[in-house]
């Protein structure tokens, strides 16, 4: 058997042992909304959602909590464990199709009860193989310029062609990719949910990217040509003569690389020159001078 | 080296395809509809066709109804809200 840790569910669960069936139930409900991949932007709530969902499964059940409290508190979390021998005597887990959740417990999970569930269980009368679903968090990039990502999936990595210009939110297909099926042939399909990760310079939204573009104050009063980053090169940006904070320009085309391609949309941002020295000092009290002005008009002051 | 396609550009969703995508039976999908979560795009032929976003959102409404216990009303309610705050995500990022 590989390297199997142990896992202490208490501890994932931030429930004390004596806690009864109730406190276990309110705690999976409360963590599990919490770190519902669909709902939360925690970082790496899928995989807490994932090791919250497998302690549940085994607490919830009288059987398997007795059985796991019975194995005391192991080793140290994440020390190597090995289940003594015959220590599930009276509780007989091995039997595949039991349960919940296809996919994804742990090792440590699986050296106790065996594999639960599995995406087959229910579901025979097909002999095509089950569909397979999983979600990446892709760079940016790779839709902008497409190219290939050795992707992990559930322990197995997988080099795919990214499809490019392919949006947050849409599915990559690969056919034949999926679980395998009863006969150990006919492969169902496997489909990837994509998602970005930030990028630096571009915000996402849908088919269109936004960049925020610092100006100085008379590049934005006076116009002029700027050179901006887009997703195809540098470009020189017309900006428009008075031209003010949040001002919006939209390239189009210029977003993600979709069928119809999304815009860029340029948000001004005015940076002001630091008074740093005499020289700077004295130019903006010119500058006062030449300009009377009253931001606060509007304020009544 | 494997080379996917865009399921959205290349799939035609309608109901069965849905429950497929979903690993549910047509009735969930048509569950969803009537509580509004999905929207049918066109009926042509007796079939609904749904709008490409349609999968994400049918995926994410089951997930939530299997995983968290909550009921179609629930769901609903839960989406609506995450569909707002996505909207106000954007207005952050990208200022009108």
């Amino acid at each position: 058997m590989s390297r199997v840790q142990f896992k202490d569910y208490y501890q994932v669960m931030g429930i004390a042992r004596e806690a009864t069936d109730a406190q276990i139930k309110q705690a999976y409900r409360r963590l599990a909304r919490k770190f519902h991949p669909d709902v939360s932007k925690e970082k790496n709530a899928e995989a807490r959602f994932k090791e919250v969902g497998e302690a549940y499964e085994v607490l919830k059940d009288p059987k398997k909590r007795a059985a796991y409290d019975q194995l005391g508190t192991g080793p140290r979390p994440g020390e190597e464990f090995r289940p003594p021998p015959n220590w599930d005597t009276g509780f007989e887990f091995r039997d595949p199709g039991a349960g919940a959740d296809p996919g994804g417990f742990s090792d440590f999970f699986e050296s106790l009860f065996g594999r639960a569930g599995g995406p087959h269980a229910g579901r025979g009368r097909n002999p095509q193989g089950e569909d397979q679903h999983a979600r990446v968090l892709l760079d940016l990039d790779a839709s902008l310029q497409g190219g290939s990502r050795a992707l992990t999936l559930e322990g197995r990595t997988l080099n795919v062609q990214i499809p490019k210009g392919i949006l947050p939110g849409q599915h990559i297909r690969l056919t034949g990719q999926g679980f395998a099926g009863p006969a150990g042939d006919k492969h169902g399909d496997l489909f990837i949910e994509v998602d970005f990760q930030p990028h630096p310079l571009y915000r996402i939204d849908g088919r269109d990217l936004a960049i925020t573009l610092p100006v100085a104050p008379w590049e934005a009063m006076l116009g002029g040509a700027i050179k901006t980053p887009t997703p195809g090169g540098l470009v020189e940006l017309k900006i428009p003569a008075g031209s003010r904070a949040g001002s919006k320009l939209r390239l189009k085309g210029r977003g993600i690389p979709a069928s119809p391609p999304g815009d860029l949309f340029v948000v001004l941002e005015i940076a002001l020159p630091p008074a740093a020295d005499e020289k700077a000092r004295a130019a903006y009290n010119a500058f006062a001078a030449a300009c009377p002005f009253n931001p606060r008009a509007q304020l009544g002051v | 080296m494997l080379t996917g396609r865009i399921l959205e550009e290349t799939t035609v969703l309608t109901t069965s395809e849905l429950g497929r995508l979903c690993t549910v039976e047509i009735q969930q999908i048509v569950e969803l509809v009537e509580e509004g979560v999905l929207i049918v795009e066109t009926e042509s032929g007796g079939e609904w066709h749904f709008a490409p976003s349609s999968l994400r959102r049918a995926r994410t409404a089951i997930r939530l109804q299997r995983d968290l216990g909550i009921n179609l009303a629930g769901v609903a309610l839960a989406i609506e809200l995450l569909d707002e705050i996505a909207d106000l995500r954007r207005q952050i990022s990208l200022p009108r």
